[in-house]
């Protein structure tokens, strides 16, 4: 006795096994670099099918696991949220876990870059070490003073609106890597650790924010911006970067004067 | 399998003509003037705040002075033709373009020589360059701002 199934295939279901019918040749072009082999990054085509409604991830995914398990890469929940997998898209940063084959112009060689400003170590992984320093440096947690409160700290949801945008930044180093100041000078702070800094700036809770904005005010901090708008050109998350950047600039002029 | 390298030669190895191994792995770019924990920590000054308002200021004063002397100079009353030392004498016996002309010096000076600063701050990697570079910017804008400085004030216009 066995299960009762149907016999023969539905049309709909000949249709979704069928998958090649959905897919396209794309080329995807990598700046590929290993120290182990040579000093010089280059570029390699790959050619492969994919459905254009998958992400550039998945095709990188496809290239590491079918054609050339050498490829290197990060990417840890491939879905946006961890900030793992920037890299430089067609000469944009993007995630290549957000970002579909279809929106990047398939008909094209797809190129994709380590992204800039920082030491390549293997292929697309770079040393994060600099961004990370910049994001410590402004002391990215809660400070306060006097007695812990039993219960949580209470916000109204108008001061929690004051900084909802910038909590949303998962830490890819896309605005950073994509900032001209950042790449001539890796002392500059760069957007996302202005970013951070701004999320606790104008938290009501904090009060390590004259800290903060002393830290800021630098000649490393806030004054280099240029306000290029590249980061908020990069940022996954549509974050207003630049528009951040500007009230910590204001936040330190209405306090001086 | 690696091919012998002696430290000697190793320096001289570049790009595909090395022969590099895991043992001896090429050496990776590094960008100029990373972030370290040893980058030196905050001034606690409000220099870098001063310079971008005074950028700011000057530049909306210099648009009014600057449009206003190449009005002047340029295009009203006959225009170019008529600029030379009669011209210039007749108008700095006025205070007022005296003082007009020495503002628009020391605010061009300075908002160009402050946009000159941050643009060695920007692209100057090593520290010895960024120190020369600015210590040839200051010279230039200092000369520059007492010869002009000195020259609106003791003009003579009966000079022979």
């Amino acid at each position: 006795m066995s299960t009762p199934t149907l016999e023969g295939h539905s049309s709909a279901l000949d249709a979704a096994e069928n998958t090649a019918a959905h897919l396209v040749a794309i080329t995807l072009r990598v700046r590929r670099f290993n120290p182990e082999v040579s000093a010089d990054s280059e570029w390699v085509d790959y050619q492969i099918q994919v459905d254009p409604k998958e992400r550039v991830l998945d095709a990188l995914h496809k290239v590491k696991w079918e054609i050339d398990g050498s490829l290197t890469f990060r990417r840890s929940c491939a879905h946006g949220v961890c900030g793992s997998d920037a890299m430089r898209i067609n000469g944009r940063n993007r995630l290549a876990c957000k970002t579909l084959i279809k929106d990047v112009n398939p008909d094209q060689p797809i190129t994709i870059e380590p992204i800039k400003g920082l030491t390549v170590l293997k292929d697309l992984v770079v040393d994060m070490d600099p961004f990370f320093q910049a994001y410590r440096d402004v002391m990215p947690f809660l400070i306060t003073k006097g007695n812990e409160p039993t219960r949580e700290r209470l916000q109204s949801a108008e001061d929690r609106e004051r900084f909802d945008d910038t909590t949303k930044c998962i830490l890819c180093a896309a605005c950073t890597s994509s900032c001209p100041v950042f790449w001539n000078d890796g002392q500059y702070f760069g957007p996302a650790a202005i970013v951070n800094a701004h999320r606790f700036i104008f938290d009501s809770r904090d009060e390590g924010g004259e800290q903060r904005l002393e830290i800021l005010n630098d000649k490393d901090g806030v004054w280099r911006c240029r306000t290029t708008f590249n980061c908020t050109d990069a940022c996954p998350r549509g974050i207003e970067v630049t528009k951040a950047i500007q009230e910590v600039k204001r936040a330190l002029i209405t306090r001086r004067f | 399998m690696a091919t012998e390298v002696s430290p000697a030669d190793e320096l001289q190895l570049t790009g595909s003509s090395a022969a590099y191994s895991p043992d001896n792995p090429a050496p990776v770019i590094e960008p100029p003037r990373a972030r370290t924990k040893r980058t030196p920590r905050a001034t606690r000054t409000n220099f870098e705040l001063y310079g971008w308002l005074f950028m700011r200021l000057s530049g909306v004063v210099l648009v009014v002075l600057v449009i206003g002397h190449l009005l002047i100079q340029l295009v009203l009353d006959g225009g170019v033709t008529k600029v030379g030392f009669a011209f210039v004498a007749g108008r700095w016996a006025s205070p007022f373009w005296q003082y007009w002309d020495l503002a628009m010096l020391w605010l061009a000076m300075l908002h160009g020589g402050n946009g000159l600063r941050t643009v060695i701050n920007d692209y100057a990697e090593q520290p010895n360059t960024r120190v020369w570079l600015k210590t040839i910017l200051f010279t230039a804008v200092a000369f520059t701002i007492v010869l002009g400085s000195l020259v609106i004030f003791t003009f003579d216009p009966n000079i022979r």
